[in-house]
């Protein structure tokens, strides 16, 4: 995993600096051309994740990055949460916040329905009352709030 | 004597009605934010920091830098109840806080460590009054050349006096220099690294990336490492607190390196968390108890907290005089002076001094009131950490979105959110320093515009660094510092001829 990182943070400076090449690296009429700064902050980038990937490549080291079951407690978070962010851009975010919030309890935490269904609503309307009116901040929405007339 | 009355226009600006409530939301709000593993300082503030656009800057930042005095207070209680951090910069005061509450003796942990947190910033806070006007004063002078130096002395510290692998450091904060020059150039106008891409244009927003890595990147781990509050009920009795008081002059030696360690370190951006792990490290050695650090002894609680919140409130110093945060927190504050239309640097304390002495008397306001609110009210935090997991987790992970999405209003922003999680996950995991990165994404464009306008004044040559003794020494001070890990890794390796190959030390 430590060679993994440092690769591609490598690859990253490299790509850094074909584009600074791209847009210019050196000296213009009116002074230092816009990829001048991203240039050399990508060779120091690519220098110092170089030499991570060196010592690593050397010391072989074969320590689990994660445990299974480390992984999969992590998964069981991370999976649900980029659901919910795939859902947002579909349906906003009040109608995947609820379920989101419901779906979470119900599979990890084993509430009731009721239970996981009361809350699941209750925090997307507390925060449609705090920040669509209290705040005057609008947060995306989807084809429920327009059905409802927002 | 000028500045004096500047502070006491300054307290006079905070109690006025609005801003006094203010004061006192921040602090429970901090506080919970400090409780909650997951949501911390720097991720809380920028969550919050939408909410504050409509309010005046005076009000907001009073807002948001009571929601930072809170969090280094809540921190403290999970640690000693709980043993487990609700704030990285509280892992060390586990080591005996948790041991005391083990022994019955919680209230008296948590007497001491809210006190000394309060030592602590209450010192801070006064250097932070009398230095902060001379340095600015001293700094106005300088030009571009000078503010490149100083940034480049700041990311040299992180290089030099950074535990860990110095390589990490360099790759955190390059990594977060190139992340600032995504999209427009302000200077010719031209596109860099957006490969075509619309949603690049604008740029990466650092609060969406503190969003993402201190707080999607923090549940990640907390999860992994399997949470479960089983803790011991704290009531907080007015003895209790008489005693321990009457107990801590005692301790004067300890409180007072610690608090010259977190003043030290909180100027130098090293931050809240080295300087507590610091201090507890030289209470040990130095303490005449020291034997008996980690079996419950009040002066490994004092130790830490004090160096924790005088660092964490010193942070604001280079902030308010320099414009150059001190913490990933202060990151963030400065982050709202832009959003809210304040230029950060010296002339701020020269064109806004309502917002400047406001902040300062806010400072001293808001730790008494935070000391007095946390006193009161532990049994009821004590109580919000038995909400399951289950319920937290989601909630925590709701609100991030919602931070995210409010910086630009911006959908594509939460799945950058989510991408800065799992980076801030993997980079954790892997002891890359995440403090660099943020400070790198915040000044990327400050940095580059300075060196570019130096190289302009001196039409491309780097001997403009060299070119009055002030600069010559910041430059001279910086390379120092960045050969540093390599003078002493040379040295190492001189006294012992086959060194033992150090893997990401922890």
């Amino acid at each position: 995993m430590e060679i993994a990182v440092a690769a591609g943070f490598v690859a990253l400076a490299l790509l850094v600096m074909a584009d600074s090449i791209r847009v210019g690296r050196g000296w213009g009429s009116d002074g230092p051309e816009a990829g001048f700064y991203p240039f050399y902050v990508a060779l120091a980038l690519g220098a110092a994740a170089a030499s991570i990937l060196v010592r690593h490549w050397r010391l072989a080291s074969s320590k689990h990055f994660v445990a299974p079951q480390e992984l999969r407690r992590v998964l069981s978070v991370l999976v649900p949460t980029a659901l919910y962010v795939g859902l947002l851009l579909l349906v906003g975010l009040y109608v995947s916040s609820a379920a989101f919030l419901a779906g979470f309890m119900r599979t990890q935490g084993k509430y009731s329905w009721p239970k996981a269904l009361g809350l699941g609503i209750g925090v997307p309307v507390a925060m449609f009352l705090l920040f669509e009116k209290g705040f005057g901040l609008p947060l995306p929405k989807g084809p429920l709030e327009n059905w409802l007339g927002y | 004597m000028e500045n004096l009355f500047n502070l006491l226009h300054g307290f006079s600006v905070v109690t006025s009605g609005q801003n006094l409530v203010l004061m006192f939301v921040g602090i429970l709000l901090g506080v919970l934010i400090g409780v909650l593993p997951g949501l911390g300082g720097a991720n809380g503030v920028a969550i919050l920091l939408p909410l504050t656009f409509s309010m005046p800057p005076t009000s907001a930042i009073i807002l948001l830098s009571c929601i930072y005095w809170g969090a280094l207070f809540g921190g403290a209680i999970t640690s000693i109840l709980f043993n487990i951090p609700g704030e990285p910069w509280s892992v060390a005061t586990t080591f005996d806080g948790y041991p005391m509450a083990q022994k019955g003796q919680a209230a008296r942990a948590l007497t001491a460590a809210f006190s000394s947190s309060f030592v602590g910033a209450l010192a801070a806070t006064l250097m932070i009054t009398f230095l902060a006007p001379v340095v600015a004063q001293f700094a106005i002078e300088f030009g571009p050349p000078e503010f490149f130096a100083v940034q480049l002395l700041v990311f040299a510290t992180f290089v030099g006096m950074g535990k860990g692998n110095a390589a990490k450091t360099v790759v955190s904060t390059m990594l977060g220099f190139a992340l600032a020059a995504v999209g427009l150039d302000t200077v010719s106008g031209q596109l860099r690294l957006t490969f075509g891409s619309l949603d690049l244009l604008r740029g990466f927003d650092f609060l969406v990336a503190v969003i993402g890595l201190f707080g999607i990147g923090e549940i990640l781990v907390s999860v992994e490492e399997g949470l479960a509050f089983k803790g011991i009920h704290a009531r907080i009795r007015w003895q209790v607190v008489g005693e321990t008081w009457a107990e801590l002059p005692r301790y004067w030696r300890t409180s007072l390196r610690s608090v010259l360690v977190g003043c030290w370190m909180g100027i130098t951006p090293g931050g809240a968390t080295p300087a507590s792990f610091m201090s507890y490290g030289l209470a040990k050695r130095l303490s005449k108890n020291g034997s008996r650090f980690g079996t419950g002894e009040l002066e490994g609680v004092i130790a830490p907290e004090t160096a924790a919140h005088a660092a964490g409130t010193s942070a604001l110093l280079p902030m308010l005089a320099l414009g150059i945060p001190g913490s990933p927190t202060a990151a963030v504050l400065l982050g709202g002076l832009l959003l809210w239309g304040l230029q950060p640097g010296p002339l701020l304390f020269v064109e806004q001094k309502d917002f400047v002495w406001g902040l300062i008397a806010s400072i001293y306001l808001g730790n008494i009131a935070g000391l007095v609110v946390v006193l009161t009210t532990v049994p009821w935090w004590a109580r919000v950490l038995r909400i399951p997991f289950s319920i937290i987790a989601p909630l925590i992970i709701v609100f991030c979105a919602v931070g995210a999405y409010a910086v630009h209003n911006s959908q594509m922003d939460i799945v950058v959110m989510l991408g800065f999680g799992v980076l801030g996950y993997v980079l954790k995991k892997l002891n890359y320093p995440l403090a660099p990165l943020v400070l790198a994404l915040v000044l990327g464009d400050m940095g580059e515009a300075a060196f570019r306008q130096s190289m302009l004044l001196s039409q491309g040559s780097l001997a403009i660094f060299y070119s009055n003794p002030l600069v010559g020494s910041l430059v001279t001070l910086a390379l120092l510092m960045l050969l540093w890990p390599a003078v002493s890794y040379v040295r190492d390796s001189l006294r012992r001829p086959a060194p033992a190959p150090q893997l990401g030390v922890p």
